[in-house]
């Protein structure tokens, strides 16, 4: 099929960026990377600049990929990264619109690559239970209810890829930052430093400048690990709480 | 050069216990004042960082992703080994270290597998306390399953996503001593050389991979935990970014690289499809527990199939042949990798394969719907079910234990597994091979270390499921942190090391010019174009089943290859500014030379044992046989421009009896 792409080019963080149009040639059985990798091969045989994009793992788990597709973070498809989009889903003679994840704590580094560093240091703040190691008791010590336990594990799928933050009209890490909270704070092992963990997360992130939850939803809408607002709804509930306990 | 695997003295079940309550410590004052280096943030990484910063040493810890998250243990699906025998199934401390030396044929190095055994009890202790949420029973307690090449269930897992979940535990803990000041990470840096100082390791030089600038740093100690080289074969499971460069690096400064021609195929991954390939896509090998391997007995069959006027629902039982079933009754569908991987590729050899290119088998999960379907049906009530109606309650069983999979596998191929068996082919998946590490995890440079997939120590000639996991976190919780001691206690009068001595400025001014003689090579081909080049020879001739012709061969091409590179591979942009290009091409100029040492390592072992396949060694009936009395050794290449050599590391056993390895 062939295809006309329109991406966003942007050499640095300090020039300004544009659409630049390119045509390809691609086949329904890859993935929306590999025909990327299709046009930087084109590009780099033109002599040219290739599209900088981040990738690694290409199996939907690492959390590297982050593209706007068509005005959608990690593009059409419910619950799927970019590298897990194939192209069978387009057709031939169409036109795609890529650009980089757009949000004031997300600054472009080059065209579709963008800074997330404030992801990391949101966890930094507090989102880990404080326990060295050697000091764990014996693994079955403490049983977990199924239910709790597999309510922890769909909070803690998060891949920290940032498409709630590119969703939201916002740019707020609330769906990010409560799937955290509530991965731990649902676990009797991380029930303890809760309300701590619960407070300097929330204080980290407004402090990166991620924007205010106005209760869009489209967060959830757009995860591709389909990330629930439950998390949100939880977090506000406690938060709501340790802020009227707290010293 | 003699290799001294440093082993303490004693029974093998007493060794570790005894040597860690022997050994030299480093009081708390002095901790603080020593430096180590930890390159890579993996499951080893981030748990040697977070364990050592926890100790009180100064962490300085490397990663070129942007956030330490990102490493490729987070791909992991299975599980984690331990040997707990929660399930009070005969599982104990020895049980997994024998499997695991037999998994490894024979190959590995009986104490350190021991330890390895040990240790695994504990981290599931500290995984828990992390808030890694496993799978846990209707009662609460956690849940186990089976994997290949054992005969108890001793896998403990999170859904299909055990790596992830172990992942973001280590990097939880890491980003603790990050915010504590004990780690100063550094995210998007590249290690591009390590730097020697009177024979011991004294620092890296690493790229800014935003800014291009290189940088030094310096430290008592340098760790490397940077995984393994997969890639050199190009389409393999692992992330795109996966390289050799830090340890093949340091095999440039002397370290030694062991087995590295033990390469783990893996039987269940997705099937190549085109040649846009950029990687395969594992799925998991808990799946053979309940899907059965099989291919049509008649080739018309398979040729219908290929050709699509035929399904697999159009073979009737009495025509397929399900020959893992077959060939090895005892463990069935559960054979270890090696075997499984190479009994897919005589059934497609035979012209029995199922996908359009013949190299493809179902792995078909309809009994499995049917037996949960039955139970399901009785543990609800349901009297009479019709047939569909059992199939559709098994699905759903099925769907909770694998959901993910088959998600995955559907959108990858736009097939849907729960009506259509899957079609898998092995890949490149892991290596066993790495940097050569004494019990200390020790390299032959003092002060150097290397952990996880990066080294070669525990896995020997075959990596058992389940086991990449316990050994990443064992290396990096519960070793790492008492070893490195034994080489810091020596160290507490060195002051700082600092990085403005001559060595650093060598090594940087050698990185320097590396980078820009590559820049300045501006032919016309794709830095990407090369790296498929190179997969392709070492996939023919060093893949999964191997010749002493063809690897002459293979070392040849890749001369000529890597003599084409650096005339004609084409880089864009500078050396001074962020350019993946770049990157690329470092990483694949090093993955070159190492496909020369593995081709001569697959050489120079003339006997099959493990995921090594040597055609010239085989058993009557097709299976891989081994020369104990020739070739238990390690064997350990240097590097050098003309011709490597090889050093050995006897293998002794001294509590295991080597057998035949039957799964029959």
């Amino acid at each position: 099929m062939k295809l006309t792409l329109k991406i966003w080019r942007q050499k640095n963080n300090s020039t300004k960026g544009s659409f630049e149009t390119y045509q390809v040639e691609a086949d329904e059985h890859m993935s929306f990377l590999e025909m990327l990798d299709v046009l930087n091969q084109q590009l780099i045989e033109a002599k040219k600049d290739p599209v900088a994009f981040e990738h690694d793992c290409r199996e939907g788990i690492c959390g590297s990929c982050n593209i706007v597709i068509d005005g959608r973070p990690h593009g059409p498809q419910k619950g799927t990264t970019t590298c897990q989009l194939h192209m069978r889903h387009y057709k031939d003679g169409e036109t795609i619109t890529i650009e980089p994840f757009r949000a004031s704590a997300f600054p472009v580094i080059k065209d579709l690559v963008v800074d997330r560093a404030a992801f990391d240091r949101v966890i930094q703040a507090g989102g880990y239970i404080s326990v060295n190691t050697g000091q764990a008791p014996d693994g079955n010590s403490i049983p977990i209810e199924g239910d709790i336990a597999a309510k922890s594990f769909d909070s803690a799928t998060c891949i920290g890829c940032g498409a709630c933050v590119a969703a939201c009209p916002n740019g707020s890490a609330m769906l990010f930052t409560s799937a955290k909270i509530s991965h731990l704070g649902l676990l009797p092992q991380g029930k303890i430093e809760h309300s701590k963990r619960s407070q300097k997360m929330v204080a980290q992130m407004d402090k990166e400048g991620f924007g205010f939850c106005s209760n869009v939803g489209a967060c959830e809408a757009e995860c591709p690990k389909e990330i629930s607002l439950d998390n949100i709804a939880r977090l506000n509930r406690s938060f709501v709480g340790s802020v009227f306990s707290s010293e | 050069m003699k290799l001294d695997s440093n082993v303490p003295e004693g029974e093998l079940a007493e060794k570790w216990t005894k040597y860690r309550s022997t050994m030299n410590l480093v009081a708390p004052n002095n901790k603080r004042r020593l430096e180590v280096i930890v390159v890579g943030t993996g499951l080893a990484g981030a748990s040697a960082a977070s364990t050592l910063g926890e100790l009180g040493y100064n962490v300085k810890c490397f990663t070129f992703h942007d956030s330490p998250r990102r490493a490729h243990s987070i791909a992991a699906q299975g599980g984690i080994n331990a040997a707990k025998n929660y399930q009070n199934d005969g599982d104990s401390v020895y049980r997994l270290f024998y499997d695991t030396i037999k998994g490894g044929d024979y190959r590995s190095r009986e104490s350190n597998v021991h330890r390895l055994a040990e240790a695994s009890t504990e981290i599931i202790d500290q995984c828990v306390a992390q808030g890694v949420p496993f799978a846990r029973e209707y009662g609460g307690l956690l849940a186990n399953r089976s994997f290949g090449g054992v005969q108890v269930s001793r896998t403990f897992y999170a859904r299909g996503q055990t790596g992830q979940q172990l992942l973001l535990g280590a990097y939880q803990g890491l980003s603790r001593q990050i915010a504590t000041g004990n780690v100063k990470m550094y995210n998007r840096h590249e290690m591009l050389d390590l730097v020697t100082i009177d024979g011991k390791a004294r620092g890296i030089i690493a790229r800014n991979l935003l800014t291009g600038k290189l940088e030094r740093h310096a430290a008592h100690a340098v760790v490397l935990a940077t995984g393994g080289y997969g890639n050199v074969y190009y389409l393999s499971t692992n992330a795109m970014g996966s390289n050799v460069s830090a340890a093949w690096r340091a095999v440039r400064r002397g370290a030694l690289m062991a087995n590295p021609c033990m390469c783990q195929i893996h039987p269940t991954c997705i099937p190549v499809s085109g040649d846009y390939q950029s990687k395969l896509t594992l799925m998991s090998e808990s799946l053979r527990n309940d899907g059965r391997v099989w291919v049509p007995k008649k080739k018309e069959d398979a040729i219908a199939i290929r050709e699509k006027r035929k399904t697999a629902l159009d073979i009737p039982e009495e025509d397929r042949d399900y020959y893992l079933e077959r060939r090895y009754p005892a463990f069935g569908n559960l054979v270890p990798r090696d075997v499984a991987s190479r009994a897919a590729k005589v059934a497609c050899d035979a012209g029995n394969g199922v996908s359009p290119t013949g190299l493809a088998v179902f792995l078909d999960f309809s009994s499995a719907f049917e037996r949960y379907g039955h139970s399901e049906a009785l543990s609800q009530g349901i009297n009479n079910p019709t047939a569909e109606k059992i199939i559709d309650l098994g699905r759903e069983v099925v769907k909770k234990k694998y959901g993910n999979l088959f998600q995955m596998y559907e959108k990858i191929t736009g097939e849907n597994p729960y009506v259509l068996p899957m079609k898998i082919y092995p890949a490149i998946h892991y290596v066993m091979g790495g940097l050569w590490v004494d019990y200390n995890l020790e390299t032959n440079v003092p002060g150097l270390f290397a952990l996880g997939e990066a080294n070669f120590s525990d896995h020997g000639a075959n990596r058992l499921g389940a086991s990449a996991l316990m050994q990443g976190l064992a290396d990096g919780y519960f070793v790492i942190p008492y070893t490195i001691g034994q080489f810091l206690s020596k160290e507490i009068r060195t002051p700082n090391i600092s990085p403005d001595l001559p060595e650093f400025e060598k090594a940087e001014n050698d990185t320097r010019q590396r980078l820009q003689r590559l820049i300045d090579i501006k032919g016309n081909q794709s830095v990407e174009s090369f790296h498929r080049r190179l997969g392709k020879i070492m996939w023919e001739y060093c893949g999964m089943s191997r010749n002493a012709e063809g690897l002459t061969k293979a070392r040849q091409e890749l001369r000529a290859l890597r003599d084409e590179f650096y005339s004609d591979v084409f880089i864009p942009g500078t050396a001074d500014e962020f350019n993946p290009e770049l990157e690329k091409a470092t990483r694949v100029a090093d993955l070159m030379e190492l496909g020369e040492v593995m081709t001569l390592d697959a050489l120079d072992r003339n006997e099959s044992c493990g995921g090594h396949f040597r055609e010239e060694y085989v058993t009557e009936d097709g299976e891989a046989k081994r020369d104990d009395e020739n070739y238990a050794y390690v064997a350990a290449w240097e590097w050098d421009e003309q011709e490597p050599q090889v050093h050995k590391e006897e293998l002794v056993f001294k509590n295991v009896e080597l057998k035949t390895r039957s799964y029959k």
